[in-house]
């Protein structure tokens, strides 16, 4: 390995580092306020890392991890994405009186747990990566740790022996690819055989499809998607924030890199499950969303979702028309997808007292005129996620359907619109409870807010607005780094 | 200059609410005050819209306005006006201007927010109407959607949360079809010239190139038309006009139903002028259907604001029977529809919500003999109700007449049976008066008569319906170029289509 190759993976050894400062100091000391600054610091650093790293583009260090530019504009994302989450993350945890500093460590290892995955174009640290995401936020997800029985125990429970289920099916499914191509890197799945038609090799279309399966179970689609309401409940605020949201990222970026260097789209039979998957998530996800009365099984039902969505982008990758279009629409919608459901958990986060929760639409009513930035901040996180124009999730929704509609996808289209149609029905609902005249719940922020969770409120409101009115740097920016992904 | 327009509402929708919070009645004087300036800023190029003689080819824009915005597709901050939108945009000030008077005393609680929607939803219609982007249009047409479903489900009746979502679904889900549309026209230009562009003069009569030319239509066609809205997607208007505040009904009638029809003259016929023969003929049989349709069921309610609700319905089917005539009769005559119908309905609204502030309810049945109370309430409601029949003299009559008279020389049969509706019309208009104003009174109500604010609003509107139906030619003078423009337009387009198909 070039001393290069080395340096490009700068991001990861910082957060390694951090990790390890982290478990030193809460061995020795205690300190909540401090363990936050030191795993801010570090995730900062990581994210100044970059700059320098794009200098050094692109590298492949070690046969695992790629370091192009197409990571670098992820990791990027997923380091901002935890900036913005660590401080809600604080603001939860200092409102406890319980002792919570290993959450930020547990919070270090997912995130680079994260990073791997965008940069993996390699089976092993694939796997890799998942599982060191998967894993802190096993024991995230269980947390607050209490004796007895509770809730998130309950999550944490059902979300490792599902997640296990599903690792155990992405790994036998990355046995038969091998045992089908010989390699573990990402590479052209049949070349040459691919353009014949007829019956393609069974075992390599098996162990895409228990790979799929894997993968579409961590993202939460359908027919995968029945633990995530449940454990989005049951675990603690800041748990859900980061499993709706950086995981979830970076597992995307991770499925769009294998679909393109694999060649899947050239794959029949897996495009077609794809689109079956895609179709079931838009219109089950926004269909059952209808009938919560909880947000956070709400927002669990809408990423579901969200993420069919950004399925037809990835379904507009073709041969003939080239990738650019899909590429940018899913970086778009994630970014959007990532920012308004932030915002939205922001504003929970800050709804919540210590020993209770705000999660329940009663727990909005009348925010409007209790809270009016909070109220507004939710409301711009649901006309975003409902695609409203002035909003980042607009422009993504737009790039959704313009990637569509290169590839003349009509009845993905057609489903799009419908499920779009449904879930305005809910984000309005959760709006028009906020707007209710009678006065609602007295139990709310309980303490002043953190200046940290402050500022993340401001900065996702800000993000919201201004890249769905000019989203012309981001578009730029997303075109001149994730179009290398070739 | 036009995207001053749009930030003077904008910003002062954000001072409203800002002002709002510190003193509840400033935000009415600021909304009142930023109206007013928007008016006095347009008047002025009505004079010049009526005045000149135009040089044929020209083109017909006062002001064009153009900023880059979204390079990637080719989106532009494109901004024009002609005389068209000129009208339309006076209506819509004009209509603020009632709605703020109509608001002053009934809006009790978050003036501030009330107000600030009340301008952001304006603000959104005036860059419908200004915007020859096609993303641009999309934009602001959302953008006038979202503070108008504040304003029906924050300060509406009873039924306001059920009727601010239908209202909302309904237009979001028809305007993503129109995105389909919009779409599936800039990749054809992409396909065509190698780059994506959503400006209005690069597509023009370029939808009948496209294969799926047919399906983009009806993606513009439904969000249209829902709007309008035509017959069978006008389900949604009924329950939102009821329950919106007397301003939110004021705007919907007055105001936001003419996007729909402005939007079929301005982008629908001039991007699929094939559409004209080929869906024409549906077109006006739902404009027909619609007109008497809505004028039967207008009859059998019950509840006032329901009634008004329903002879839109029947009133914007001569717009749509006059647009897809297209001749320059019939489209005088949609254009003209359209101004007096914003100004007798809104008029109308006005008063319902008077009446409903006074009596509490709407229900025509707990009304009668409120002339002998309240003399001023009951004159005016006669000269709308009059106006609302099409009686000669006033702008509806010459709007309907001449809707009739060109639609006339494209499709007898569907003339006939739309006149009927000056027969409905008269029906449901007298019934209305009849129950409500004459008879014997259930008991002797607390009514109060019109103060002089309320007075004032209604004189202007009625002095607009009589100029439009004693003199009206002025306002034809105005409309003439942009309307032998856009005719110009599609048939250019349509002989270079038949040509290639040749």
């Amino acid at each position: 390995m070039t001393a290069d190759a080395l340096f490009s993976l700068l991001p990861l050894i910082l957060l390694a580092l951090t990790a390890v400062g982290l478990v030193l100091l809460i061995g020795f000391y205690r300190n909540l306020q401090l363990s936050f600054a030191l795993a801010m610091g570090g995730l900062l650093l990581a994210l100044v890392s970059l700059l320098p790293v794009a200098g050094v583009l692109p590298q492949q260090a070690t046969p695992l991890l790629i370091m192009d530019s197409y990571a670098l504009f992820f990791s990027g994302l997923t380091l901002v994405t935890a900036l913005l989450l660590l401080p809600l993350c604080h603001e939860h945890w200092r409102r406890q009186t319980s002792l919570n500093d290993e959450f930020y460590l547990l919070f270090l290892l997912a995130v680079m747990g994260a990073l791997v995955l965008v940069a993996s174009n390699h089976f092993v640290s694939l796997f890799l990566g998942l599982e060191l995401l998967s894993l802190p936020l096993v024991i995230m997800v269980g947390y607050p740790f209490k004796p007895g029985f509770t809730p998130s125990l309950e999550a944490a429970v059902k979300y490792l022996v599902l997640s296990g289920a599903a690792s155990a099916m992405l790994l036998f499914g990355i046995a038969l690819i091998y045992l089908h191509s010989g390699t573990l890197a990402f590479a052209p799945l049949e070349p040459g055989l691919i353009r014949l038609p007829g019956p393609q090799n069974p075992l390599l279309l098996t162990g895409l499809i228990l790979a799929l399966a894997g993968i579409a179970f961590k993202l939460s689609l359908v027919p995968f998607h029945f633990w995530t309401p449940d454990v989005y409940q049951g675990a603690p605020l800041p748990a859900t924030a980061l499993l709706a949201t950086l995981a979830k990222g970076a597992l995307f970026a991770l499925l769009l890199r294998f679909y393109l260097l694999s060649e899947g789209y050239l794959i029949g039979p897996l495009v077609w499950a794809l689109t079956l998957i895609a179709i079931a998530s838009m219109l089950a996800g926004n269909l059952l969303a209808l009938l919560q009365d909880n947000l956070k099984r709400l927002l669990a039902y809408s990423s579901i979702g969200h993420f069919g969505y950004l399925l037809v982008a990835l379904l507009a990758v073709s041969q003939s028309l080239g990738t650019a279009l899909a590429v940018e629409a899913v970086s778009y919608y994630l970014v959007a997808y990532l920012f308004s459901t932030l915002a939205a958990f922001a504003v929970l986060v800050r709804l919540s007292g210590e020993d209770r929760e705000a999660e329940t639409l009663e727990d909005c009513r009348g925010l409007f005129w209790r809270h009016p930035w909070l109220a507004t901040t939710l409301t711009l996180a649901m006309l975003s996620l409902a695609g409203i124009p002035l909003t980042i999730g607009f422009v993504g929704k737009f790039y959704i359907f313009a990637a569509a509609v290169e590839e003349s996808l009509w009845l993905v289209l057609l489903v799009v619109v419908i499920a779009s149609g449904i879930g305005l029905f809910y984000y309005l609902r959760v709006i028009l409870m906020m707007t209710h005249q009678d006065a609602g719940p007295e139990s709310d922020e309980a303490s002043a807010p953190h200046w940290s969770s402050h500022t993340v409120t401001g900065i996702l409101v800000a993000a919201t607005l201004w890249f769905g009115v000019y989203p012309a740097p981001l578009i730029t920016l997303i075109r001149h780094l994730t179009l290398a992904v070739n | 200059m036009l995207s001053w327009l749009i930030t003077l509402l904008l910003g002062g929708g954000l001072l409203a609410a800002g002002l709002g919070r510190l003193h509840p009645q400033a935000a009415r004087w600021v909304a009142l005050a930023v109206l007013g300036l928007a008016l006095l800023w347009l008047l002025p190029l009505l004079g010049r819209a009526t005045g000149g003689p135009w040089q044929p080819g020209e083109g017909a824009w006062l002001l064009l306005e153009q900023h880059a915005w979204i390079p990637r597709f080719g989106i532009q901050l494109l901004l024009g006006l002609d005389g068209l939108s000129l009208l339309l945009l006076l209506l819509t000030l004009v209509l603020g201007l009632v709605a703020v008077a109509a608001s002053w005393w009934e809006i009790e609680q978050q003036e501030g927010f009330y107000y600030a929607n009340l301008l952001w939803s304006l603000a959104g219609v005036v860059g419908v109407f200004t915007a020859l982007d096609l993303f641009l249009f999309f934009f602001f047409w959302e953008v006038m959607l979202i503070p108008m479903y504040f304003l029906i489900g924050i300060w509406g009746h009873e039924a306001r949360h059920y009727a601010a979502i239908k209202f909302f679904i309904y237009t979001q889900a028809s305007s993503l079809l129109m995105l389909v549309g919009i779409l599936g026209l800039a990749f054809l230009h992409q396909q065509e010239q190698g780059s994506y562009s959503f400006s209005y003069f690069d597509l023009l009569g370029s939808g009948d190139r496209s294969p799926h030319g047919f399906w983009l239509m009806l993606g513009f066609f439904i969000a249209f038309v829902v709007k309008l809205p035509a017959f069978p997607l006008h389900t949604w208007l009924p329950d939102a006009h009821t329950q919106a505040p007397t301003a939110g009904s004021i705007i919907l009638a007055g105001v936001l139903l003419k996007t729909g029809a402005y939007g079929l003259i301005r982008f629908l016929i001039p991007l699929f002028p094939d559409s004209l023969t080929s869906f024409g003929p549906i077109a006006m049989g739902l404009g027909v259907a619609g007109i008497l349709y809505a004028a039967v069921v207008a009859f059998a309610q019950t509840d006032l604001k329901r009634l008004i609700a329903y002879t839109s319905i029947s009133h914007m089917g001569f717009v749509l029977l006059g647009v897809y005539a297209w001749n320059s009769l019939a489209l005088q005559g949609a254009v003209l529809q359209m101004l007096t119908h914003g100004l007798s309905s809104a008029a109308l609204f006005m008063l319902a919500g008077a009446l409903q502030q006074r009596l509490h309810t709407r229900e025509l049945s707990r009304m009668g003999g409120l002339w002998r109370y309240a003399p001023r309430i009951g004159f005016i409601a006669l000269f709308f109700a009059m106006a609302s029949l099409g009686m000669p003299g006033l702008g509806n009559f010459v709007a309907e007449f001449l809707v009739l008279a060109g639609s006339f020389q494209v499709n007898l049969p569907m003339t006939l049976i739309a006149a009927l509706g000056l027969i409905t019309a008269a029906v449901y208009a007298l019934i209305m008066i009849q129950k409500a104003f004459h008879g014997p009174a259930p008991s002797a109500p607390a009514l109060v008569d019109f103060d002089r604010r309320e007075v004032t609003a209604m004189a202007v509107m009625m002095l607009g319906l009589l100029w439009m139906g004693l003199y009206p030619q002025p306002l034809i003078d105005s409309l003439g170029p942009v309307l032998d423009q856009l005719q110009r337009t599609a048939a250019v387009s349509l002989e270079t289509v038949h040509w290639s198909q040749r």
